[in-house]
C-alpha cells in the first residue's frame, strides 16, 4: 500500500500569534521508520503535526514525500488529533464506513468491518451510536480510521490518551504493523510505548539550546 | 472523488434526518410566523392576499437561516472538519456538498410547506404553482449563501445573530425576484416567467460562487 519511500521535512518554522514556535526544524524518515516527538506541554508538538498535515500554515520550509506522486501530501497522510471526529448519532460501523468511503479505502464489507473492529475489541458494539461510547472507545474508533483506508504517513497526536493498557498495546502493534508494511509515522506521546522509534526529536531541548 | 462526495452527502442527510431538530425547528418556525401574521393584521382578505408573497418569502428566509449555522458548526466542534480537509475533495466541494445537504433538508421541506401556508394568507390557489416554483428556484441560493455566513462565524458564540446580520442583505436580490414572480402571477400584467428566470440565474450564480467564498472562510477559521 505505502508507495512513498521517504518523508523529508526541511527548514520548517512556524509562528503563531506573533510567537515563534519553532524554526529551522528538519528531519527525514524512511519507509518503515517512526519519529517520536517529545517535549513539555506548549512546546509545539501539536503545532508541528498540524503543520505537517497542512492544517496550519507554516512560515517556511518544505515537506515532501518521495518518490513524488500526483497526490498531494494531505491525501497521503492520516491525522489523529485531540478531537476524535466521531458523529454521535451515527453507529460505530457507520462512522467507520463513512471515513472508509470518504478516504477512498477498499470497500468495507461485513467481514472486513468485523476484522477491523475486532482489532480493538469494538465488534460487539458495532451498532451502538457514537453518543453512547466512552472516551476510550471513541479514541479507539478514531484510530480504526487509520486501518480502513491505508495511507503511508500517520501523524498521531497523543494517540494513547484515554486508552487502557491492553488497548495501548494494540495501538503499538497497529503502528508496528504499519511500519512493517513500509509506512511511516510521526507520534507524540507522554506515555512510553515500547515501540522501536528510529528517530526522536525533543522539541523542549531544541528550544533550550 | 465521486464516491467521497456521495459518502459526504449521504452522511449529512442521514445526520440531519437522525438529529431531526433542525428540520423540525425550521418548519415549526415558518408555520408559527405565517399563522401569527393574519392574527396580527386582522381578517382583511384583500390585504392578506396582497402581502402573502412577501410574507411567505421573508419568513422562509428567516426559517432557512435558523438552521444554517449548523452547516459547518458540528463538524468543526467534533474535529471532523479537520479530517474532511485531508480527503480527496477540495474544501470548495466540501462546502458545496454541505450546502446542498442543507438545501435538501431545509429548503425542500419549507418549499413544500409554503403552498399550505399560502392558504392561511388567502393566496389565490392558482398562484400556488408559481409560489412553489419561485421557492424551488430561490431556496438553493438561500442555503448556499448561508454557508458563507456559517463559515465566517465558525467557532464564534451566538453565531446565529451575527450570521443573520451578515447574510440577510445578500438575500435581497433573491427576495425581490422571488416576490416579483409570485406577485406577477396574482396581479399580472407582466409575465411571472421573467423574474423567475432571473431568480434561477441568481441561484445558479450562488451555486458556483458561494462554495468558493465559504471555503475561503473555512480556511481562515481552521487556522
Amino acid at each position: 500500500m505505502a508507495r512513498a519511500k521517504s518523508l523529508r521535512a526541511r527548514n520548517l518554522s512556524c509562528r503563531r500569534g506573533g510567537r515563534l514556535i519553532f524554526e529551522k526544524l528538519s528531519f527525514a524518515l524512511k519507509s518503515g521508520e517512526a519519529l517520536l516527538l517529545t517535549g513539555p506541554n506548549g512546546v509545539g508538538k501539536t503545532t508541528l503535526l498540524r503543520g505537517l498535515a497542512g492544517l496550519l500554515p507554516l512560515e517556511h520550509g518544505e515537506i515532501a514525500l518521495s518518490p513524488a506522486t500526483d497526490q498531494p501530501l494531505y491525501e497521503q497522510l492520516h491525522y489523529v488529533g485531540h478531537l476524535n471526529g466521531i458523529k454521535t448519532s451515527l453507529s460505530v460501523a457507520e462512522n467507520l464506513q463513512f471515513w472508509c468511503e470518504y478516504y477512498g479505502g477498499p470497500p468495507l464489507n461485513e467481514e472486513r468491518l468485523e476484522t477491523v473492529l475486532a482489532r480493538f475489541g469494538l465488534d460487539p458494539i458495532a451498532q451502538l451510536p457514537g453518543a453512547l461510547l466512552s472516551a476510550g472507545q471513541k479514541r479507539k474508533l478514531a484510530l480504526l480510521r487509520l486501518a480502513v483506508a491505508p495511507r503511508p504517513l500517520w501523524l498521531l497526536d497523543e494517540p494513547s490518551v484515554s486508552l487502557d493498557r491492553a488497548s495501548t498495546r494494540h495501538l503499538r502493534d497497529m503502528i508496528a504493523e504499519h511500519l512493517e508494511e513500509g509506512g511511516m509515522a510521526v507520534v507524540t506521546s507522554h506515555i512510553p510505548m515500547s515501540l522501536a522509534f528510529a528517530h526522536r526529536l525533543d522539541l523542549g531541548k531544541r528550544r533550550a539550546s | 472523488m465521486i464516491r467521497a462526495a456521495l459518502a459526504l452527502l449521504g452522511r449529512d442527510l442521514r445526520l440531519a434526518w437522525r438529529e431531526g431538530g433542525a428540520i423540525g425547528t425550521a418548519l415549526g418556525f415558518y408555520f408559527a410566523v405565517i399563522v401569527l401574521t393574519p392574527l396580527g393584521l386582522g381578517p382583511d382578505l384583500n390585504l392578506l392576499s396582497r402581502i402573502a408573497p412577501g410574507i411567505l418569502w421573508v419568513a422562509l428566509l428567516l426559517a432557512g437561516l435558523l438552521s444554517a449555522d449548523r452547516i459547518f458548526h458540528n463538524d468543526y466542534e467534533d474535529g471532523s472538519l479537520d479530517l474532511l480537509t485531508l480527503g480527496p475533495l477540495p474544501l470548495e466541494l466540501v462546502a458545496g456538498i454541505k450546502s446542498l445537504a442543507h438545501w435538501i433538508t431545509t429548503g425542500i421541506p419549507l418549499t413544500l410547506l409554503a403552498p399550505v401556508l399560502g392558504l392561511l394568507l388567502n393566496l389565490p390557489i392558482e398562484s400556488s404553482g408559481f409560489l412553489v416554483l419561485s421557492l424551488l428556484a430561490g431556496t438553493p441560493a438561500v442555503s448556499f449563501v448561508a454557508a458563507i455566513g456559517a463559515g465566517l462565524t465558525l467557532g464564534l458564540r451566538r453565531s446565529g445573530v451575527l450570521m443573520a446580520l451578515m447574510i440577510l442583505p445578500l438575500y435581497v436580490p433573491a427576495l425581490i425576484f422571488g416576490v416579483a414572480t409570485v406577485s406577477a402571477s396574482i396581479t399580472g400584467p407582466a409575465s411571472p416567467w421573467a423574474p423567475l428566470m432571473i431568480l434561477c440565474g441568481i441561484s445558479l450564480a450562488s451555486l458556483v460562487l458561494s462554495p468558493i467564498a465559504a471555503a475561503a472562510a473555512l480556511r481562515a477559521a481552521l487556522r
